[in-house]
């Protein structure tokens, strides 16, 4: 195992990372060419609502992805692992973030009205547009100048990750009519994730060494 | 003795030629259906004069009508039913018949509609996801099925189940899922008795593919399409409204009636508009929801007093 650490350091292998988390993007686009030179063809007959689910999910595989890179610095001990988190959660707002101009332009059809009564007269959505709106200050911070400017309080700032993560799946929940495998894995995936956290806490608690994230 | 002159009789009594010529027909019809003499709704002959709305839309391509389906025993992606419904054997097809009418037993499908020829029925189809389709069904009136069954005069509702079967069914074995199987459905006995409930055994002129609910499906066409129950191995006649698959899963988003109705929303989908498939990426087709699914001349009478709001 002792070439996992010299890999993850090295610097060639971020924008290979940088692909490969991209990869979904990619293949959406090569499906939407497919779709408006054929319609029916890549995504359906229901072409506009495949695109906004599909993003949905990648977005919140990200954002699990994201939230899974500090517990697997801390398990595994290669603090190299740090230097890509900020490229998987801005992945997970790109694609949160597409997923919501999907919505406003094929399901709700840019129609103002209806994104109006939307947001608040529809529970899930509102809890969805919350959970993007909670990370829209943390995309605008991820950066170093930003992260150095605020000092503490971008950790502070950035634990906003948590609410916005859970009610994204709650989201997902309540979209859901019925198969909720998917849906359980996150939520099981999240737990465990936050276990991780709640048993750091306590061990470094006990020796304070281990610096918060 | 008085002798009335033809203008002192009002104009209420006097039958008009057509019913006149119909009587006969009526009074043979009821001799035929007599079992049936206490059911709600019309009789045979008003059937037979009965008018198909026509829809002027274009059909929906059959590779989306057989391709798109909500087949939850096959999985929960629209493409699964299409994926996996060729394991499901559909002969032979025992149906139980059971409850409140005379003939009750268990019987073949095939003899349940034995004689009777299947006619095309062109039929909008709206999804309580706020999707629609424009499809040509052939089938059967369930009115004629249900006759031959001879109902009593306690049976005010009819329940279908929907076959269980999880080794050809593997959505029925999923784990995360909050339905408990069978699938089952239910109408009112005016709802069933309707000449526009057709049970459907063909799509563009074939039988009906594994995906869209062979050999046999309900299709009632001004109700979403989560009442439109395929595959059915079960009929039960009761006194008592049978309680449906998603109104028991999520009673406030589903209702026993499920109407189409513009004016009130699931509270999830906005029901006052709808995608007609095929939706392409630059035109998603949108178009408004008609209350009854545009057969509100035909049905809104059936619910004539009632809450619709209430009774959603």
């Amino acid at each position: 195992m002792a070439w996992i650490s010299p890999a993850i350091s090295d610097p060639r292998l971020k924008p290979l990372v940088f692909l490969l988390l991209g990869l979904p993007l990619l293949l959406l686009g090569y499906d939407l060419a497919g779709e408006l030179q054929a319609p029916g063809s890549r995504l359906g007959a229901d072409p506009g609502k495949a695109v906004v689910l599909v993003l949905g999910e990648w977005g919140i595989r990200m954002l699990l992805l994201t939230l899974a890179i500090s517990s697997l610095r801390r398990l595994t001990g290669q603090a190299a692992v740090m230097r890509y988190r900020r490229m998987v959660g801005l992945y997970a707002f790109a694609y949160l973030l597409l997923h919501f101009l999907a919505y406003l332009v094929f399901l709700a059809g840019l129609e103002g009205r209806q994104i109006i009564q939307d947001l608040s007269e529809r529970p899930y959505i509102t809890v969805g547009f919350l959970a993007l709106l909670l990370l829209v200050p943390l995309a605008i911070t991820s950066t170093g100048g930003w992260r150095r400017r605020l000092g503490r309080r971008w950790v502070r700032l950035h634990r906003a990750i948590y609410p916005a993560f859970a009610l994204g799946l709650l989201h997902y929940f309540w979209l859901t009519k019925d198969g909720y495998g998917e849906n359980v894995l996150y939520l099981v995936l999240f737990a465990l994730l936050m276990m991780e956290r709640i048993m750091n806490r306590r061990r470094s608690g006990r020796r304070s060494l281990q610096p918060e994230t | 003795m008085l002798i009335r002159k033809p203008d002192d009789i009002p104009g209420s009594e006097i039958t008009p030629e057509q019913h006149f010529h119909n009587r006969r027909t009526l009074v043979r019809t009821l001799g035929l259906a007599a079992g049936s003499a206490l059911l709600p709704g019309i009789t045979r002959a008003e059937a037979d004069e009965f008018q198909v709305p026509a829809v002027d839309d274009p059909l929906t391509p059959e590779k989306i009508v057989t391709g798109f389906n909500n087949f939850y025993e096959f999985g929960t992606d629209k493409s699964d039913p299409a994926r996996y419904a060729h394991r499901l054997t559909t002969s032979p097809w025992r149906v139980t018949v059971s409850g409140e009418a005379e003939k009750t037993g268990e019987f073949d499908y095939e003899d349940l509609i034995a004689g009777m020829t299947p006619e095309e029925r062109i039929y909008r189809f709206r999804c309580v996801e706020a999707w629609s389709m424009v499809v040509p069904w052939s089938g059967i009136p369930l009115a004629d099925i249900l006759r031959r069954l001879e109902p009593n005069s306690r049976a005010r509702y009819v329940e279908f189940t929907t076959l269980y079967r999880p080794e050809e069914m593997p959505g029925q074995k999923a784990i995360f899922s909050s339905i408990d199987w069978p699938y089952v459905e239910g109408l009112r006995m005016d709802e069933a008795m309707h000449p526009l409930t057709l049970m459907a055994t063909g799509v563009y002129g074939k039988p009906l593919p594994n995906q869209n609910g062979a050999p046999w499906r309900l299709i009632v066409p001004w109700k979403y399409g989560f009442k439109s129950i395929k595959s059915i191995v079960a009929i039960r006649f009761t006194s008592r409204e049978p309680v449906n698959t998603w109104q028991q899963i999520a009673p406030r988003e589903y209702g026993f009636y499920a109407n189409v109705n513009p004016a009130v929303d699931h509270p999830r989908w906005s029901q006052a508009r709808e995608r007609r498939l095929p939706s392409t990426l630059l035109d998603q087709n949108w178009m408004p929801t008609l209350p009854f699914n545009g057969y509100a001349d035909q049905v809104a009478g059936l619910y004539d007093g009632m809450d619709l709001s209430r009774n959603f």
